[in-house]
């Protein structure tokens, strides 16, 4: 049993960078397996255009989004449909958001927020369904997203208040002494925000899925009992749906305080 | 068991890093549990609250985010 387990994953197993779990005996679920990138088409190496696993979920993210919106609100009826109105609940939900952290003004950006927003929330969500991929637990997809919302909201704090943009690391209701201390502490933290940003995101949810397939292995172990873990696996699946938008939200949560720094600087 | 004393630094620091992400939980049980307690007091003003909650909680996570990288960096990138 534990060997038609592996037999989909032995021969991708070799090519998982850094596999250290290998030649234990005991569990023979690689937990980590889920994540590699691999070609949908072919068996060759993955190159900058080759259509990769993650491609194809990227691109049903996308999909699902554009038919929430698109065909979800065709009908613009007065009394909306079930997904008129998740459509509608989730673009009140970001308005919202923006208004209350980042202020009025934010609402310029609501559009780029809106779309981190849903494209994070359907990448996490479809990462869900059995057998598929999850794009956002890869760190090269978190990270772009991460920086290109550290790099905008830099480059638009300078642009919209100039030099006085540096008045976010200068603390000025501290102690004059203080100040130059607490202004390197500032600028590390702001340097740092967008690994946290993006890492949090591919953390979360690669720990999860790590941790349901954990926990499958269980189940192929334990035989008789495998009650046991699947029903486990019913509750972190459960939790895992929670994280999925939870973690939606504290992203763009977060690139609003970040957005709110940038238009008004002042510590 | 094979391996030299690097790969068992390796992995023990990577183990070590792990003691971070407690860390973590202990800082974001202590955010949530506050906010529940003040939330508690004054029901009306806890609802307006939610996003500095979630903003308290991911300023928490980020330094055991940073002990998690470490135990990648350590056991993928060293």
């Amino acid at each position: 049993m534990a060997d038609k387990a592996t037999g989909e994953g032995a021969s991708h197993a070799a090519e998982a960078a850094g596999h250290a779990a290998e030649g234990g005996s005991g569990l023979n679920i690689h937990p980590m397996d889920q994540f590699v990138v691999e070609p949908l088409f072919s068996d060759g190496p993955v190159h900058m255009f080759t259509v990769t696993n993650s491609t194809l979920w990227l691109a049903l993210a996308v999909l699902g989004v554009a038919l929430l919106l698109v065909v979800g609100t065709r009908g613009r009826a007065v009394v909306p449909s079930r997904v008129q109105s998740v459509a509608e609940l989730a673009y009140g939900f970001v308005h919202k958001m923006v208004e209350d952290v980042a202020g009025k003004d934010a609402l310029k950006f609501f559009p780029y927020i809106m779309t981190l927003f849903l494209f994070i929330a359907f990448s996490n969500m479809l990462a869900l369904l059995p057998m598929s991929f999850s794009p956002t637990s890869q760190i090269a997809v978190t990270a772009v997203l991460g920086f290109s919302v550290f790099i905008a909201v830099t480059v638009l704090g300078f642009v919209l208040n100039g030099s006085k943009f540096l008045g976010l690391f200068w603390v000025s209701s501290a102690p004059l002494v203080l100040r130059p201390i607490l202004a390197v502490i500032e600028l590390i933290s702001y340097f740092v925000r967008p690994v946290s940003h993006s890492v949090r995101l591919a953390g979360n949810i690669m720990a999860g899925h790590a941790v349901l397939k954990v926990f499958a292995g269980f189940a192929g172990a334990l035989g008789l009992f495998s009650f046991i873990p699947i029903l486990a696996i019913t509750g972190i699946y459960a939790l895992e749906l929670l994280v999925a938008f939870i973690q939606a939200y504290v992203f763009t949560i977060l690139t609003c305080v970040y957005l709110k720094d940038a238009l008004h600087p002042s510590h | 068991m094979e391996g030299d004393i690097a790969n068992l630094g390796q992995y023990i620091g990577a183990g070590l890093a792990g003691i971070g992400s407690g860390a973590a939980a202990i800082g974001v049980g202590n955010v949530a549990g506050n906010f529940l307690s003040g939330a508690l007091r004054n029901p009306s003003a806890a609802a307006g609250q939610t996003a500095t909650l979630f903003i308290g909680i991911a300023f928490a996570e980020a330094l055991g985010i940073f002990s998690f990288l470490v135990a990648l960096l350590l056991m993928f990138a060293v």
